[in-house]
Order: C-alpha cells, then sequence, then structure tokens
C-alpha cells in the first residue's frame, strides 16, 4: 500500500532558515497581536453589551453576532477589499490580516469575557459602589481581575484556535507558516513531505500548549 | 464606491454582456447561476461533512466513555490528532498527501477528498460532546443498566445514549452551523463553492463589494436554516421535565 519514498533530507538548517522561519514568525506575531489586540477590545465590547443603555448594547451585540456568523476566510476577504477603498491606499496582506485577525477574534473574545464577568456575583458590584468606588474602579480593581482569573484557560484556547486559523491567511497570499512549508515543497518538489512537517508541527504546538492549559486550569481554579 | 452595480450577477460570464432574464440558457452562464451553483457545492460538501462528523463523532465519544482503557484511548487520541492540525492544513493533507499514501484514493474526486477532511476536523470536536453528553449523566444509569442484565451496548442503545443525544443537541446545533462557516476553507483545493466563487468573480468583475454581499448573504441564510431545523428537532425530541426542554 505504501508505494512513497519519504526523503526529508533537503530540510537543511539553510532551507529552513530561508523558507519556514520568516513565516514562523508571522504567524506567531499575527497570533500575538491578534491575541492582545482582540482581549483588549473584546473586554471593551462585552462591558457594552452588559452596560444598562441600549445605544452602548445594541451596536456592540450587532457587531458581534455578525463577526460570529461571517466564515472567517470571507472576513478576511472583505476586509482585504475594503481597507485600501476607505483608506485610499493598498495596504499589504501582512498588515490586512494583522487588523483583520485583530477585529475578527475580538468578537470572540467578547464573548469570553462576557461569560467570565457575569460570573461574578452580582454583591461584588453592589459592595463596589457600597465602598465609594465609581463604576471603572469597580471594573477595574474587582471584576476584571477576577474574571481574567476565570477566564484565563478559556482565553488561551480561544488562543490556540486563533493560533490555528490564521493559516487561513493562505487566501490573500500572506507568507505565514503554511505558506513558507508550501513554497519550499514546490521549490524542491517535495510537497508531501513538507506538508507533512507543517501538520506535525501545528500539531506539537497546538498539542502541548493544550496540555498546558489543562494544567493551569486545575492550578488556577479558585477554591470556594 | 457608493455606486452599486447590481447588474454584474446577470453579466454572462464569458462575454460580460448583460442577459435581460439574468439566468443563462444554452450554455450560457451567467454570474448567478456561477453563485447558485457555487452555493450548492457549499451545502453539499457541509452537509456530507456533517453526516461523517456526526457518525465517527459518536463513535469516538462513545469509545472515550467506555471501561475499555484501550478504546479509551483510541478515542482520545482520534480526538486530539483532528483537534489539533488546522483545517486547512488537514484539508491540503487529505489533497496531496493522503492519496500520495493511499493509490487507491488517486481517482476520488476532490470533493470527497474535502468532505473526509472537514467531516473528520469536526468529528473531533463532536466527540468532545457526545462524550460530555454521557459523562453529564449520572453514573447510577449506567449502572442500573448493567444490573438490569443489559449488556455494555444495550446500555449504551437504549439508557445512556437516547438522554446523552438529546442534552447535546445545542452544541451540535452551533457545530452544524460552523460546518457551513468551515466549508469555506475548501476554496483552497479548487472546489467550486461560495467562497470560490467570490474570489474568483471579484477578480473577474472587480464589483467586489456586490458579489461579497451577496455570498455573505448566502453564508447567513444557510446558517439559519440549519439552527432552525435543528430547533426544529429540539423541540421535537425534548424530555418533559428537564430544563433543556423549555418549560414544557
Amino acid at each position: 500500500m505504501l508505494d512513497l519514498n519519504l526523503d526529508f533530507a533537503f530540510l537543511t538548517p539553510d532551507v529552513i532558515s530561508g523558507y519556514i522561519v520568516k513565516g514562523f514568525v508571522f504567524s506567531l506575531q499575527l497570533t500575538l497581536v491578534a491575541m492582545l489586540g482582540g482581549i483588549v477590545l473584546g473586554t471593551l465590547l462585552a462591558l457594552m453589551r452588559l452596560s444598562s443603555k441600549p445605544w452602548l448594547v445594541m451596536p456592540a451585540a450587532a457587531y458581534v453576532n455578525t463577526m460570529r456568523s461571517i466564515p472567517l476566510v470571507m472576513v478576511i476577504l472583505w476586509f482585504f477589499l475594503l481597507i485600501p477603498l476607505l483608506s485610499g491606499r493598498p495596504l499589504g496582506a501582512e498588515m490586512s490580516a494583522m487588523i483583520t485577525f485583530t477585529l475578527f477574534e475580538a468578537a470572540y473574545y467578547s464573548e469570553i469575557m462576557r461569560a467570565g464577568i457575569q460570573s461574578i456575583p452580582k454583591g461584588q458590584v453592589a459592595a463596589g459602589y457600597a465602598l465609594g468606588m465609581t463604576y471603572g474602579q469597580t471594573m477595574r480593581e474587582v471584576v476584571l481581575p477576577q474574571a481574567f482569573r476565570n477566564m484565563l484557560p478559556v482565553l488561551l484556547t480561544q488562543t490556540i484556535i486563533l493560533f490555528q486559523d490564521t493559516s487561513l491567511v493562505y487566501a490573500i497570499g500572506a507568507y505565514d507558516l503554511l505558506k513558507g512549508f508550501e513554497i519550499a515543497g514546490k521549490n524542491f518538489n517535495r510537497p508531501v513531505e513538507t506538508y507533512l512537517v507543517a501538520a506535525a508541527i501545528y500539531f506539537v504546538i497546538c498539542f502541548s500548549l493544550s496540555m498546558l492549559v489543562k494544567k493551569l486550569q486545575v492550578r488556577i481554579a479558585i477554591i470556594r | 464606491m457608493a455606486d452599486w452595480d447590481w447588474q454584474v450577477f446577470c453579466k454572462d460570464t464569458i462575454e460580460g454582456e448583460v442577459i435581460p432574464r439574468c439566468f443563462g440558457g444554452g450554455g450560457d452562464i451567467t454570474y448567478l447561476d456561477w453563485m447558485l451553483s457555487a452555493w450548492g457545492w457549499t451545502l453539499s460538501v457541509s452537509l456530507l461533512s456533517l453526516a461523517v462528523a456526526i457518525v465517527f463523532g459518536s463513535l469516538m465519544g462513545i469509545l472515550r466513555t467506555t471501561p475499555n482503557r484501550g478504546l479509551v484511548f483510541l478515542g482520545n487520541a482520534w480526538t486530539e490528532l483532528f483537534r489539533n492540525i488546522p483545517l486547512l492544513v488537514q484539508i491540503v493533507l487529505w489533497y496531496h498527501v493522503v492519496p500520495a499514501f493511499i493509490p487507491a484514493l488517486r481517482g476520488v474526486p476532490s470533493f470527497l477528498l474535502v468532505v473526509a477532511a472537514l467531516g473528520l476536523f469536526t468529528s473531533a470536536r463532536i466527540s468532545e460532546q457526545v462524550r460530555a453528553g454521557i459523562q453529564s449523566l449520572p453514573r447510577g444509569q449506567r449502572m442500573a443498566g448493567l444490573a438490569m442484565g443489559f449488556t455494555l451496548p444495550q446500555t449504551y442503545r437504549f439508557i445512556l445514549l437516547p438522554m446523552a443525544f438529546r442534552i447535546i443537541i445545542p452544541p451540535l446545533t452551533s457545530e452544524s452551523m460552523n460546518i457551513v462557516k468551515n466549508s469555506s476553507v475548501a476554496f483552497a483545493v479548487s472546489i467550486a463553492e461560495l467562497t470560490l466563487f467570490a474570489m474568483q468573480a471579484q477578480e473577474e468583475t472587480a464589483r467586489g463589494i456586490e458579489i461579497y454581499l451577496a455570498v455573505t448573504g448566502l453564508y447567513f441564510i444557510s446558517a439559519f436554516a440549519i439552527n432552525r431545523i435543528m430547533h426544529f428537532i429540539e423541540g421535537r425530541v425534548s424530555v418533559p421535565g428537564l430544563i433543556a426542554a423549555g418549560g414544557k
């Protein structure tokens, strides 16, 4: 059944640093930027959705629900089309991907943060106000630190999914980890080997991260 | 960019002439024809993958709750394998790598390879849900089944699974909607589905906004239709007396 001779010998350090490292660095950059930006924006969106003012709730809810119901590839294409139209000048695929992923992931992170904030007993907010704290102080000092802590495993799991999804920048031709392997595979005429190695790398990273998250989940649980 | 030009959908895909009836005939294809056929591909890929995912996901989820360590390991390994590799990479693997290993698959249309990829990718998620559903049942139900003299398969068939599957309908609903969204990744191996249509039609007509709006709308409609169907099933099979039954 196996009539294939795999040959990984062409993957010398030179090839790896020439093709792979650049893409890997971009995938990591994209993941980090989208994670940090997404969590900040997502927290703001969550606070908007939980406010008592309809003019804050509605746009946030509409934004989150729209983003969550469109396939990510379509979102990537939309932004790649719209950003140059709106800003009037062309934008590289890499930069476009950074903006897209930050705005897209914000919707998913906001749902996580919303659940995290809602998991804090109401009495704590009331206690904050009773102590004379403003809304901002209550959120910053009392609610959000606990919400982050409770939701840390879920936020990290979402980040693993985000890292997997960065491969979809393929749609606009950005140079990421997968693209590096693809080009190396074409140039050395070894596509089967390069795709296998790419899959193995993604698997090792995502699997070990998810094991770490599991460990963290046990350690971080608040004992009540 | 403010000018809309929805007539783009009535254009012939080869000559670029507007056809008055919008649907081509006698061998002519308009962009509207092309888009509807792409929608058909999106739905076919999604529904077939969903079937594959439910079969394998249920099987692996069940294995993970059995008392047999070997079977548990198999189910866990399956789930971790298909969950930790990006979907795009899995689709590319099925398209370029699997046929290289298994010559019998070389003649198989790429449509079926994508169904296998998307189906098995989603099966990992469904296996998680099935496992969680079975484990959410009180331990006593399994014990009672075995104590009544049911074999293990009978306990699953008549006691555990009928309850577990009803419990996991809400997460299954969102996974079914995810599968429609994820089918868009099939563009990477040139399946003629909606996303590939959007990319190619945008390039040919330079009417990206109209094309993307229409395609996004079709994705909305598809996911919403699946949501309604699942909601209908949920109502029909709900167990009276549970919170999930919605007050019935």
